[in-house]
């Protein structure tokens, strides 16, 4: 039992570490790819939580959405994007009061955070879930008995909101129609050089019967 | 152990997420900020979930997940499309709701 706590203790220190420093690594990184490859430590780090909490459908979750496909998106972006554009991180702010600013907001965020959970910390009746107790079954039997009992319409609409990202990501990242470019950019010279080009074709196929004939 | 000590980490991961979107300017990385905010919050539910002995705690992480993919998805979609229009588009160069 002894053990079995200070194992617990453990893992959460080393899985605290590894999201607050990979969090640290997603704001402080230059180059926008070292952030990603932070973001998927800290997610790696919070799923050890909830293996940690006994929500293992959750962790896999966690490790299969995030880490396997929102990360690897974020990454696609990225390489899409060109990696090579990098933000001034610490240079010259237009506005000076605006990063500390921002820090004193964080931190007040962070504190009344804390606060706010750790005043609701101490159990509200003391009595569990009459209706959605997670001890009944293993976790997996209990989220799927509730997702497709009580919360099946969420459940349905969470369907329409995906099909509805994919339909909207499609269309945002289209490129633009013929008629939207803005034919204003191309210079004139490119217009006279296919006139001349197509000048040129007849000159050289009259060239050549000269040479046979000579 | 207790529930607590999740709580404060989950705190310190929000409060780290929201300096990440108030200091960066890069969209990129202030999505990813965002990421890490809602994980804060994914780990509170989780915590109060197991603490309180209900399940609903857990089906909203469920759905948290599902809306952050959508959610990705259309704001990626909406980045590619701006910075297709204007290179090198930071957060101060869309401050404007100009075209």
């Amino acid at each position: 039992m002894l053990a079995a706590v200070i194992v617990e203790r453990v893992v959460w220190a080393v899985a605290a570490m590894i999201i607050l420093g990979g969090a640290l690594g997603v704001i402080g990184s230059e180059n926008p790819v070292h952030s990603a490859l932070s973001l998927v430590a800290t997610l790696f780090g919070v799923a050890l939580m909830f293996v940690l909490q006994e929500a293992y459908f959750l962790a896999a979750i966690q490790v299969i959405v995030y880490a396997g496909a929102i990360v690897v998106l974020f990454v696609f972006v990225i390489m899409l994007l060109g990696v090579d554009r990098f933000e001034v991180l610490w240079g010259r702010e237009r506005a000076l009061w605006r990063r500390p600013l921002a820090v004193l907001a964080a931190v007040a965020i962070t504190v009344l955070a804390c606060v706010g959970m750790l005043a609701t910390t101490t159990e509200l009746t003391g009595a569990p879930s009459a209706t959605a107790r997670l001890d009944a079954d293993n976790d997996v039997m209990v989220i799927g008995r509730s997702l497709f009992t009580d919360y099946v319409w969420a459940f349905e609409i969470t369907g329409v909101l995906l099909t509805v990202a994919v339909v909207g990501a499609v269309v945002l990242s289209r490129r633009p129609t013929v008629s939207a470019i803005d034919w204003d950019e191309f210079p004139v010279d490119e217009v006279d050089g296919e006139d001349e080009f197509t000048i040129d074709e007849p000159q050289d196929a009259g060239d050549e019967p000269t040479e046979v004939a000579s | 152990m207790s529930q607590s000590a999740y709580l404060v980490v989950a705190a310190a991961l929000f409060g780290l997420g929201a300096a990440g979107v108030l200091l960066r300017k890069n969209p990129l990385v202030m999505f990813m900020c965002l990421e890490l905010m809602l994980n804060a919050v994914n780990l509170t539910f989780v915590s109060f979930s197991r603490s309180l002995n209900d399940v609903g705690g857990q089906v909203s992480v469920f759905f948290v997940l599902v809306v952050a993919a959508a959610e990705v998805v259309v704001g990626l979609g909406i980045i590619v499309a701006i910075v297709r229009r204007r290179r090198g588009a930071s957060a101060d160069d869309m401050s404007l709701l100009k075209g």
